[in-house]
Parts: structure tokens; sequence; C-alpha cells
């Protein structure tokens, strides 16, 4: 199982604890380099950034680029990049990563072909590496390490997990948290599209045994079959920890692609009634609106303690 | 994209599956001439990218010239789950000794694709029994499994045969093309054995279509969502009345239900992508000033660094240009929200602090 906060944070005899390494993926593109940007300003270490043909220059005259990962890894030795290339080039590109020795890819362009996705996570498996989105804001360890686009506003540090389908149904649902006093331990985008390199359950694993976990939130929508078998391991588990979930797009019509590649509904596949009903089957309380949540929260946090 | 029936079978027919002879057609002149080529007795089919069309009338057997100057205009006029008829198959009518069920999908949390088959074919999945399922990686399907499937079924020689051949093509085809979903319902038994298929559905990942041109041809867009496409938006047309404009597909599905909620109903869904602009909103407003129906705007934009007074200049920029005469009724999370207030004094469009509020003045206030 995939330790994500040894990952992220690492261990306090490490000499890099609390300051992993970070490549950016396309960080001259317009796209990366505001990111690359606006992560340094949160604190993450950004310790270099890749683009063919560039190497030998700096971002902001500190952190080296360099024309390969390869390169890049051998001169940092970081296991952590995020990918803000084209869709059509992020395959070669994360081939790139994975093989140079990456073991955390965060996934970031919209609009890649499932096959290619899928080919990715193929090798990802074989290297026992792991790929979060695409098609994802990131992931983040608030007021520790941001690992993706998300601005940092809405997030505070504190102890409840965060899993979301959606963007800015993630920045939503935290501001929503933060302004009730509940700060997050991690934020995890699944990302929007059909196949996700970290699916919900995948997710799961990486938060459920947080030592000072107070609660979960799981922010879905509509389209698969990822919450259901989200509810189910939670039942199974017998996972005890506040549970809240958000499910986007009971409004939708169905076989309409909703923005996201995977936000669709074919037949009863994917649909929200099906999602809403497993949580329930798992004691689950669903917010009708992201304002919702934390309030559920706090009712289910009171009755647990 | 979901082809449509006639479309799917044209893939079908381009890798050796077998069909009934089939013509489709857009109107009565051409259907006639189809008619006299094909001979009674034959089917006439409606053309919907939806399910359920047998239900709704849809299919309708047709035995003579009278008949069909009957059935051929009603078929057409059908709409079905909202859809229009985008056209008209005839097809041959068919001696069938059993019904089958065979699908390759995408299955997103296995993550490879997947055989739905069974020998109890013939009617919507949800409700086919005895489904074999099987696991294929990323599509292969080899001789082994291909037999495999065909024996937990039940078949046997020339059938067992006719199946496995059809199975490896259509896993040929699912490959090739990147489909989401192959789906042959029903396949058919014929009184003579061999196998046919007599409906199709095929979705394609429309994030491979630039490895695809040859599907060009199947895509179907109205001109607002080509252009919206254009602008890096995703926009899908609804039938009601409010448009909701928002950024991040999540967050606008949100608005959405909490709109339905409230009793209002939406006239489309429109994703502006992560950031927001004066220009992306701006844009926003003429794709939604072409859609008559509307009364009605509710925008719903959360950004941590968006500023607000940029998504407000907006506005007032698309009444200048007389873009919109319409209510708008936002709610913006960024920055300098105060002052994005003031600019819009005496203007139509009112900014809330909740999506709440918004979504309740929208329904209050649009447009009589």
């Amino acid at each position: 199982m995939t330790d994500i906060f040894g990952l992220l944070k690492g261990k306090p005899e490490e000499a890099d604890y609390k300051k992993k390494g970070v490549i950016v993926q396309g960080i001259t593109g317009a796209y990366g380099s505001l990111h690359a940007h606006n992560m340094i300003a949160y604190g993450t270490n950004v310790v270099a950034g890749v683009t063919p043909g560039k190497g030998g220059q700096k971002f902001e005259e500190t952190v080296p680029i360099y024309n390969t990962m390869q390169e890049a890894v051998n001169a940092t030795n970081a296991k952590i990049s995020i990918i803000f290339v084209p869709a059509k080039f992020f395959l070669a590109a994360a081939k790139e990563a994975l093989e140079a020795g990456i073991k955390l890819l965060v996934a970031i362009p919209e609009h890649i072909p499932i096959r290619d996705t899928m080919e990715a996570l193929d090798l990802a498996n074989q290297k026992g590496a792991v790929i979060i989105g695409p098609n994802t804001p990131g992931i983040m360890i608030p007021e520790l390490i941001k690992i993706g686009i998300m601005p940092a506003m809405p997030f505070k540090a504190g102890n409840i997990a965060v899993l979301s389908k959606s963007g800015t149904l993630l920045y939503e649902i935290s501001d929503a948290l933060t302004n009730s006093g509940f700060g997050q331990s991690i934020t995890i985008g699944i990302g929007g599209d059909p196949i996700n390199g970290t699916r919900l359950i995948d997710a799961f694993e990486m938060v459920k045994d947080i030592p000072d976990l107070e609660g979960l939130v799981i922010v879905g929508e509509i389209g698969g079959d990822s919450e259901e078998i989200l509810a189910q391991r939670i039942i199974d588990s017998g996972f005890k920890k506040p549970t809240v979930a958000y499910i986007a797009g009971r409004a939708a019509p169905k076989e309409k692609r909703m923005g996201h590649a995977g936000a669709i509904v074919m037949g009863t596949y994917g649909s929200a009634e099906s999602k809403v009903s497993m949580f329930n089957k798992a004691n689950i309380p669903v917010a009708k609106r992201p304002a919702e949540v934390p309030v559920l929260l706090a009712g289910k946090i009171e009755k647990s303690d | 994209m979901q082809l449509l029936e006639f479309q799917a079978k044209e893939l079908f027919r381009e890798y050796g599956i077998n069909l009934l002879d089939s013509i489709s057609s857009t109107n009565i002149e051409e259907g006639r001439k189809h008619a006299k080529q094909l001979g009674y007795p034959f089917v006439i089919k409606i053309q919907v990218p939806v399910g359920g069309r047998g239900k709704a009338g849809g299919i309708q057997k047709c035995q003579n010239d009278d008949e069909f100057e009957l059935k051929y205009p009603q078929v057409m006029n059908l709409t079905i789950k909202g859809e229009k008829a985008r056209a008209i198959l005839l097809e041959k009518m068919a001696d069938i000794k059993k019904e089958l069920y065979l699908s390759l999908f995408l299955n997103r949390s296995k993550r490879c694709y997947t055989i739905i088959a069974s020998s109890e074919g013939g009617v919507e999945i949800e409700s086919v029994k005895n489904q074999i399922i099987k696991e294929v990686g990323l599509g292969d399907v080899s001789d082994e499994i291909a037999k495999e499937v065909a024996n937990e079924m039940g078949l046997q020689g020339k059938t067992a045969d006719g199946f496995i051949d059809t199975l490896k093509k259509l896993s040929k085809l699912t490959i090739e093309k990147e489909a989401e979903l192959a789906e042959i319902n029903p396949l058919a038994i014929m009184q003579d054995d061999t196998i046919m298929a007599l409906d199709g559905k095929f979705v394609t990942d429309d994030n491979s279509n630039f490895r695809h041109p040859e599907l060009q041809k199947y895509q179907e867009k109205t001109a607002i969502e080509e252009q919206a496409e254009k602008s890096g938006f995703s926009l899908v047309e609804l039938d009601g009345d409010i448009a909701v404009v928002g950024n991040g597909a999540g967050l606008v599905m949100s608005t959405l239900d909490m709109l339905s909620d409230n009793g209002g109903r939406p006239a489309c869904f429109l994703d502006v992508g992560g950031g927001a602009t004066t220009e992306s909103v701006y844009e926003a407003l003429t794709l939604i000033s072409k859609i008559n129906r509307v009364k009605g705007i509710l925008v719903n934009l959360y950004g941590g660094i968006v500023k607000t007074t940029v998504v407000a200049e907006a506005f007032l920029k698309a009444y200048e240009d007389n873009l919109i005469d319409l209510p708008v009724f936002a709610r913006l999370k960024g920055t300098e929200s105060e002052k994005a207030k003031k600019m819009l004094e005496g203007s139509r469009t009112k900014i809330y602090s909740s999506v709440e509020e918004a979504i309740n003045a929208a329904v209050m206030g649009k447009k009589k």
C-alpha cells in the first residue's frame, strides 16, 4: 500500500523531511510556469523543471531546467513530479518520468485519451509508482506541500481528509470546512476522467489510518461506480471515523457528458441515485449542497464523541 | 461521442461483422427509393442517440407501400427522451432463432476493457440475465477467451464459430477506434445458425478524436456547442430557461442541482474552465445570448485568485454592447467583491455572497 505521507513529507530522520523535492514537467509553458510560481510561493520545494530544448536555463532565476526527466532526477534525486504538458504529450512525459524513477506523478492535464492513461498506469504499476489524476487539481497537505493548481486560500492544516473528483468543488467544500473550523490533513484530487490513476478506494486506503484523522469527506459526482465501491469498502473495513459525502450531478440528464469526461450516466451506471443509496447503506450522510458538508460532519463528530 | 445505430453499423460492416441489409435516409423521398431497393417486408427504425426506441414506437414493421407512407412520417416525427430523429434506417426483416447480448466496455473501476455476454439478449442491459463478465486488459480478446465465452453461453458448432468471430471483430474495432463502449443487442442467431448484429451502439472517447479523423463525420454538434468547444468551454443544452454558468464541471453540476431543488429549470450547463477572465465571461454571455429560451442567467464562479471586478467588467460590457438584455444573478467568490458590487450598481446584474441567495433570486427574478 502506498505510504502517501512518506512520499509527500518523509520521515523526521530524513534530511529532506518536510521539504521533498518536486520536478515540474512543462515548467516553461504558460500554465506550468504560473503554477510552478504558486507552488513555490506556497512552500513546495520545486527542485527542477523539465522542458525539452530549454535545458541549462533557470526558472525565475533559481530553479534549474533540464531537457529530460532522467537528467532532472539524476541531479536532484526527486521522487515526485507534476505534469503540465498538453494532453497529446502526456503519455510520453509520464513514461519519461516513470522510467526515470518518479514514484508520485501528479497528472494535471485534461482531455488525455483513455488509452494513454491506461498505458501510463500499466507502467506505473510495473514501477511501483502512483499516479494522481489525470484531470486533477492535485494533492496537498495544507500549510506544508501543494502539488497542484489549487488556490491556497480555501485550505488550512487540520485533521479532515478530503477526496474529490472535482477541482472547484474541492476548493468550495474545503473553504466551507475551513470556515467551520475543520482544517484538512490532506486533500486528494481524484480527477474527473473515466480512468483515475488513484481511485477513490485507493485514496481511502492512503488516508484511513492517519493517526489523528477526525473525519473524512468524499466529494463525488455522477459517472462510473467508484463511489459505490468506496461505500462498500467502508462497510467491509469497519471504518468508523465520521464520514460525509457530497454528490454533484443529481439534476444532470442521462447520456450527456457534463464537462468532465467521466461525468456521464449510461443507463443506471453512474447515476447519482445509485451513489447516494450506497452511501446511505454505509450510514454516510450525503449533503444536498456544498455548504451543508461541514454541518453534517459536525453532527457526525458530535455523535461519535 | 455516441454514434447512431446506422453509423455504428457502418463501422461493423467495415470490420466484417454480419449485418442485415439496411439503408438510412433523412426524408421520405429518399426513403421511398430505398424501400424499392430493399423490398418488403422491412423494419423502419428511428435513429436517435438514446435507448428505448422500441417502447416509444420508434421501430415499426412495414409490409407494403401503404404502410410505408403512413409509418415513415410517423416515426420521423417522433421525439424520444427529448431527441428528434436524425435519420431513418430501413432494415430487412430477420428470421431469428434466438437473441443474444454482447458488449465490450471500458470498466472504469477495474481500469480495463470488459466483455459482457449473455444468451438472453434483446432486453435492456439492466434486465439481461445470466451475464458472463470477463475482464480483458487493454482490449485484446484472444481466441481462448472468445471460445471460453461462447462455451459458457452454451453455444455450439456453427453458432459458436460465428459468435467467436463476431467477438474478435468487435474487439478489434473497439481497440482501433478507442471506444468506451461497443454493444450489439440483440446479436441474433438466425434460422440457418449464422450470427447477425441486429442493433449497434458505439461510444467513442472524445479525447482521442485527434487520432481519428475518420470518425469526424459522425461528430454531431449544434452551432453553439461548436463555438463553446472553440472557446475551450463545455456546454450542454438543457430545456429550461435559466442559463447556468460557472468554472469547473463539478461546481456547475452542483449549481444545476441546487437550482433544480429550488424549482428552477436550467437552460444550459456552461463550464468556462478553471479560471475566469473578462474575455471568457464575455464569451460565455455571447453563447448564452444565442439560446432563445433563456430568461435569466445564474453565474457561480469560485476562484481563489479571481478578481470579481474583472468579471463585473464583462457583464457591463455585455450590456453596453447590447449582447444581453437579461437579469444576471451572480455569486462571485474572489477578491475585490465590494468594489465589483459598486461597479454593477444600477445594472441588471446583482451579486450575492452565497450561491443559495443567487439561486433564489434567479428563480424569483427571471424575466417574465
